[in-house]
């Protein structure tokens, strides 16, 4: 039984991976989970500089799911080369960053830093909705991506993602434009912007007051998504949103992901990532799938 | 330290006032390393509510492998908390946080409480070694939840916003009224009590030590959801914001700008 993925030239154990600011650089969950049994670990977004993030209240819950407008607070790729890279080194999985910017210039510096060190794949965060400038900015026009798409994919050493945002009229058009600039794969889906208020005190319940929504409850939107996004272009995608368990990571697989993100999920149980590893490995045992990439898209009508 | 994933065993579950609970939890693990001051995440057993709920430690019996949780209820998930049985199956995070620094020896600790936030003086009041006074905030003389089990610890000064026991008004007003006098505080409440005490211990040069509350996510400090401004840069993302779950939920006053 194969469950390896070949992704972008990059050899992953298994197709689960944790999904970018949930699980920060690996070392707080690194006490419940064995980083070596995941695919890789994907960074929480990292910028030129230290980023102070938005005020609290940042998260929020929400039937089946939940809002966070944390910001991105992160502490600069300096920090994050010196402690976090050296951190995930010390495992066998596959290190993605994820790079966020206010600007076109402040992503590539990001970039430029990271193309001599040591990790495997570029995840280009075009999508969170909670920064005021950059982030979505740059994630929900055509143009835009296909612009800062072919601006980094100039400078990068290593193969880049471009993270995409449901928060768009179609999604196919955004990931058509990251693939015609040049991108390696794409990801979906970035949280999809929402909001509280606290009928008590007629508030937002969030500083920020839109928040982005994750968790369980938008995985069915997800899974639409990768299906439309899977049939519109030939790059290979990492599917994310809502997956919870095994049953929600193989749908997404046979959506068309050749990766699933796991995020939300982790802070309802910490050890999700490894329980979905193991799932996968029983379902492909139930239904005698030899290699995993039988799965991708075998998803057929009726 | 050490953070165990459990499944707590409920051993009883006790109303203590309007809206207040007091949960015995029987533990593997997080009983014998948990201190005064640290939280659990309790998960809830309905999973649509995705999100553990963090709820301070007001008790911890290392020789029974137990700890006390006494909560409001404020939501669905405490709510979800207020019906449980004994023998119901929990699924618990913890210790988690820092909790009270004890090392440093003081003359007079004022142990100070604010509603919700009474619990987990309890056990700060049992581990503080030297001479301590205990004042506590309430809304209430019917909503003085913990009251007797407090005053087996030290002496109490109760103030309540109704002015219905003891000082009328909040615990400043308490502290005040009956002169107390000590070299430290450390509290744990509602920010506005939380903030007047960081001025008044500011101001009569005592050290304070206080306990903040923020929504949570992870509850381990990966998500970054509950951050508090510090005066020093903070040691996870240097942009003077400390995560409350895993720096504090306790803090120095001085160096958090609340």
């Amino acid at each position: 039984m194969n469950t390896c993925v070949n992704f972008c030239g990059i050899n992953f154990k298994n197709p689960v991976i944790t999904a970018s600011g949930t699980f920060g650089s690996g070392q707080e969950y690194s006490q419940f989970v064995d980083l070596n049994r995941l695919g890789g670990v994907v960074t929480k977004g990292v910028a030129n500089l230290p980023w102070k993030g938005n005020p609290t209240p940042r998260v929020a819950e929400v039937y089946g799911g939940m809002l966070n407008a944390v910001g991105l607070q992160n502490p600069g790729i300096d920090t994050f080369c010196k402690r976090d890279i050296p951190f995930l080194q010390n495992y066998d999985t596959n290190i993605i960053v994820n790079v966020c910017g206010h600007t076109t210039e402040e992503y590539l510096e990001v970039v430029e830093r990271l193309a001599s060190e040591n990790v495997d794949m570029l995840e280009i965060n075009i999508s969170c909705p909670n920064v005021k400038e950059g982030g979505i900015a740059f994630g929900q026009d055509p143009k835009a991506v296909f612009d800062i798409t072919q601006q980094i994919k100039k400078i990068a050493k290593q193969p880049i993602i471009m993270k995409l945002s449901p928060n768009v009229t179609d999604i196919k058009e955004m990931a058509k434009a990251a693939e015609a600039g040049g991108a390696d794969a794409v990801s979906l889906i970035n949280t999809i912007t929402g909001m509280k208020i606290d009928i008590n005190r007629r508030s937002f319940v969030l500083a920020n007051k839109t928040g982005g929504m994750s968790g369980p409850a938008i995985h069915p939107v997800a899974v639409r998504m990768v299906y439309e996004t899977a049939s519109a272009v030939n790059i290979p995608i990492i599917g994310m949103g809502g997956i919870v368990n095994y049953e929600d990571a193989i749908e997404m697989i046979l959506a068309g992901a050749s990766l699933v993100s796991v995020g939300t999920a982790n802070f309802m149980d910490p050890q999700s990532t490894i329980k979905i590893v193991e799932g996968i490995e029983d379902y492909m045992r139930r239904y005698n799938v030899s290699d995993i990439k039988e799965l991708v898209g075998a998803v057929h009508e009726r | 330290m050490a953070i165990y994933k459990e499944e707590a065993i409920v051993l009883s579950n006790e109303k203590l006032s309007e809206g207040v609970y007091s949960i015995v939890l029987k533990t593997k693990d997080i009983a014998k390393e948990a201190i005064a001051g640290q939280f659990i995440s309790v998960y809830c057993n309905d999973s649509s509510r995705i999100l553990p709920r963090p709820i301070s430690l007001c008790e911890i019996d290392k020789k029974e492998n137990t700890i006390r949780v006494v909560f409001r209820t404020v939501g669905k998930g405490t709510n979800e908390f207020a019906k449980y049985e004994p023998n119901t199956k929990v699924t618990v995070l913890g210790p988690l946080g820092n909790g009270y620094d004890l090392s440093k020896q003081y003359d007079n600790v004022l142990v100070i409480g604010g509603g919700i936030g009474i619990p987990p003086m309890l056990q700060l009041a049992k581990n503080i070694q030297g001479k301590k006074q205990i004042v506590v905030g309430y809304r209430s003389k019917n909503d003085m939840f913990l009251y007797e089990e407090l005053q087996k610890e030290a002496e109490v000064f109760v103030a309540t916003d109704d002015g219905s026991y003891q000082t009328n008004g909040t615990v400043i007003d308490a502290i005040k009224e009956n002169k107390l006098k000590a070299d430290a505080v450390m509290a744990c409440g509602p920010m506005p009590m939380l903030k007047a005490l960081k001025e008044y211990c500011q101001k009569n040069e005592m050290d304070c030590f206080i306990s903040l509350e923020e929504r949570m996510a992870c509850g381990i400090g990966a998500c970054l959801g509950c951050v508090t401004k510090t005066k020093k840069k903070d040691h996870h993302s240097k942009v003077h914001n400390a995560r409350i779950c895993t720096e504090g939920p306790v803090f120095d006053a001085r160096e958090v700008e609340i």
